[in-house]
């Protein structure tokens, strides 16, 4: 077995957490490797959708942006940016929205808006962009991100997409009627919401990780499942296809025209 | 009436002090000849409306010309933040400015409602989210039919709209095609419209008959401007130049060395710049 770093744990976790008849909205960055290696493993048929409009495409590259031609070329369709919002997001077509995030709490909500407060803020970072709608109008949310203390915080600076709130049924209490955040997809762990409480509990840590480790980088302090697992290790075929995938895009986004 | 003029004139001529205005284009054709052309006039005290600022935005409010930016997802796509535009929120420089924050379903949707010539977007949105609290432009309505409260934003409506088009015709009917973002409803939202283009050709005889095409009687000026929409990209023209948002990053992450590089390829510059730039990538 070959050895893998954490984040190539995290991607092919995230990968195998989709399914072949899903219909996803795939965030840049981590979602989208893990999209794509599913689309090149064991889910062909996932139908992957970009906000820019591109709907089920099938890059041979990572897109560096959500509008990469790259998108466009592998298409099925693309559609008007509006129509991808009004019909096919707020129309319910979407089975999965893959979110990453600067800030989550233990409730799956999230921040990409402001380090600080937000007419004064410390960082400001890029906000939401698809986020808010994403996070209420796709069936059901996963998220992925690498642990640490500033990530993983007690409390979020700003909601920019709204999780399960303050748990247990706030969601439905505000009208919404999707099931949110599903699913949390670490560098060192899988965390599933409680089916009560909704908060985010630990079901399996990936192969090396403890406890200590899972809390060391987490502002929360952590609950685990009663029957933890361990995280399969990524055969060679994930890993293969993941590590292939990264040095096309390398080598595509650093100027060198793919064919 | 899609008037042939040098980009210049078409920037001199519909972009005024203090005016709202769009240069929209989702990732792809971003027109930024024309927003250099606007930063070399030095056309200031502007608002500037567009879903992604990205790195023209960038330029325009790291050179001063912005007072308001009414946007959706201030980041560099893929590569991170976006660093003028955080000086300037963070630090008040080159000048403070003030800003206006949606979704991007909300600002997709106040265009179309702006070429709808509908006062307010209406939608299912911001449920959970914290923007309404931060912008008191984000109000809701309650559904007559179902009570369903929803989400409600005032139209989009520019005094002009620029955007980059692959082609024209000797009339002056404009073709997009590829990634078509939200352009056609930024224009059609707009008083006046601008439009670069690579090329010109004879007509659109014989093409698909659902294309997104903007009739010329829609369109005010027209400029020919091949590679202006480097380092965004046009869709059978020129891939997107990904490693100059790379560079970006570096470029705009200091305030000299982003005077500089400005100086160099903006102001020194002229719009026939851009088809050498885009060169390598067709």
């Amino acid at each position: 077995m070959t050895d893998f770093t954490p984040t190539e744990m995290m991607t092919i976790a995230a990968a195998r957490a989709l399914g072949n008849d899903d219909v996803c909205f795939v965030g840049i960055g981590a979602p989208s490797a893990a999209c794509n290696v599913a689309r090149l493993t064991h889910a062909p048929d996932i139908t992957l959708i970009y906000e820019s409009g591109t709907i089920g495409t099938a890059p041979d590259v990572l897109p560096l942006s959500i509008g990469d031609g790259e998108l466009c070329e592998t298409a099925l369709c693309t559609v008007a940016v509006p129509e991808m919002f009004r019909y096919w997001l707020m129309g319910g077509r979407i089975s999965i929205g893959f979110l990453g995030a600067a800030q989550l709490d233990r409730f799956g909500n999230i921040n990409t808006t402001v380090i600080g407060d937000y007419a004064h803020p410390k960082v400001r970072l890029p906000g939401g962009g698809g986020a808010p709608e994403i996070a209420t109008s796709c069936g059901e949310i996963f998220i992925t991100l690498k642990q640490a203390q500033r990530s993983m915080v007690d409390k979020i600076d700003f909601f920019t997409s709204f999780g399960h709130g303050d748990g247990g049924d706030h969601r439905q209490r505000l009208g919404i009627t999707t099931k949110g955040p599903t699913l949390l997809i670490t560098d060192l762990a899988i965390w599933r919401p409680h089916p009560q409480t909704k908060e985010f509990t630990v079901t399996s840590l990936h192969r090396g990780v403890t406890r200590q480790m899972v809390q060391d980088n987490c502002g929360w302090p952590v609950r685990y499942a009663d029957d933890l697992d361990e995280t399969p290790a990524p055969t060679d075929l994930e890993l293969g296809t993941l590590r292939d995938l990264h040095a096309r895009t390398d080598a595509a986004h650093r100027g060198a025209r793919h064919a | 009436m899609g008037e042939f003029l040098s980009l210049h004139d078409a920037v001199a001529r519909n972009l005024h002090p203090g005016d709202t205005v769009a240069f929209e284009g989702f990732t792809h054709l971003i027109p930024h000849a024309a927003a250099h052309e606007a930063i070399r006039q030095g056309i200031g005290d502007l608002t500037l409306i567009r879903m992604t600022p990205d790195i023209v935005y960038d330029q325009m409010i790291g050179m001063g010309l912005a007072r308001r930016v009414v946007f959706s997802y201030a980041g560099n796509p893929g590569v991170g933040l976006l660093r003028r535009m955080r000086d300037a929120i963070e630090n008040a420089y080159p000048r403070s400015i003030e800003t206006v924050e949606h979704s991007h379903s909300a600002m997709a949707q106040a265009y179309e409602a702006g070429a709808s010539g509908l006062p307010c977007a209406i939608f299912r949105g911001y449920k959970g989210a914290e923007l309404p609290k931060v912008n008191p432009d984000i109000k809701s309505v309650i559904c007559p039919f179902t009570g369903e409260e929803l989400a409600a934003i005032p139209a989009h409506r520019p005094d002009v709209t620029f955007i980059h088009a692959q082609r024209a015709t000797q009339k002056g009917d404009v073709l997009i095609e590829g990634i078509i973002g939200v352009q056609k409803e930024a224009a059609l939202a707009a008083k006046r419209v601008v439009v670069t283009v690579e090329e010109v050709v004879p007509s659109f005889a014989g093409l698909h008959p659902n294309l997104c095409i903007l009739p010329h009687w829609t369109i005010d000026a027209i400029a020919v401007v091949p590679g202006g929409a480097h380092p965004s990209y046009a869709h059978g023209y020129y891939a997107r130049d990904n490693a100059a948002y790379l560079e970006w990053d570096k470029i705009s992450s200091d305030r000299d060395t982003f005077a500089a590089w400005m100086e160099e390829n903006v102001l020194s510059a002229g719009p026939e710049a851009f088809a050498t730039r885009v060169e390598s990538l067709r």
